[in-house]
């Protein structure tokens, strides 16, 4: 598979706050749960935690990380991937936090990396579909109600 | 994370049949003879994924007298677009959530 089938998410936020403050918000356990999800997370690069949020019907609610990055109150990078019976054909994916000071705040980027749909594709002579169909959805959602 | 749809990833991973769901969007609906014709498979391969597009409810067969005429459905592709979007969709809920404790955080 190669690096071009994969899909990111970005989201990108200025905040009228210093990149210190929101770092806490980042990486302090009790405040992630504050707004992210309940968590065991330590600021240690390759140590291994958990999301835990109420399972779903084909989602057990538990995702698996490991933290990757640390580089206060810049840049901040740990895996984000499904766990258990999930764990195999599920996501494996990277979240990458960075901040940038700008007058009057910090802008906030987070970059969820590494969708593989064609993971899901069981489908001979993998590449090229995903990129085709995503090509192909923006003409056709223009027939959507 | 809602389910993946699975069905339409199967659906639209085969080229061929991919071939014949975007000739429909692009061309409107069209008889399995006009299909085949410029498919580059056999009559009963060109049936056989357009029942695999209708029961992935992407195309929908119209009977005209000995023919069938077969249109697109794009709509049938929303769950697609739904997980696509979910993830999106997640973390923007999330700043909107981060944004607020950074305000409590002030006080």
């Amino acid at each position: 598979m190669t690096e071009l089938a994969t899909r990111s998410i970005v989201i990108e936020r200025l905040m009228p706050h210093p990149p210190e403050k929101i770092w806490r918000a980042l990486t302090e356990t009790q405040l992630i749960g504050e707004w992210l999800m309940k968590n065991d997370f330590k600021p240690v690069v390759g140590h291994k935690f958990n999301f835990r949020s109420k399972p779903m019907p084909h989602w057990n609610g538990v995702t698996d990380c490991e933290v990757l990055t640390i580089e206060p109150h810049e840049r901040l990078a740990y895996t984000w991937n499904n766990s258990g019976d999930e764990a195999a054909n599920g996501l494996k994916t990277v979240v990458t936090w960075t901040l940038t000071p700008v007058s009057g705040g910090t802008r906030v980027r987070m970059e969820q990396s590494g969708f593989r749909p064609e993971d899901s594709f069981a489908y001979e002579g993998a590449g090229g579909g995903w990129p085709h169909i995503v090509a192909g959805l923006e003409r056709v959602a223009g027939g959507l109600n | 994370m809602p389910p993946v749809p699975d069905h339409l990833f199967k659906t639209l991973a085969d080229p061929t049949r991919r071939a014949i769901f975007e000739r429909l969007i692009r061309n409107g609906e069209q008889t399995v003879r006009e299909l085949t014709d410029c498919s580059g498979v056999s009559q009963p391969a060109v049936s056989k994924h357009l029942k695999v597009l209708k029961r992935a409810r992407l195309v929908r067969p119209r009977a005209e007298g000995r023919s069938v005429h077969y249109s697109a459905k794009p709509q049938g592709l929303a769950p697609l677009i739904d997980w696509m979007s979910l993830y999106g969709a997640f973390w923007r809920d999330r700043f909107d959530l981060l944004e607020t404790l950074l305000k409590r955080m002030d006080k």
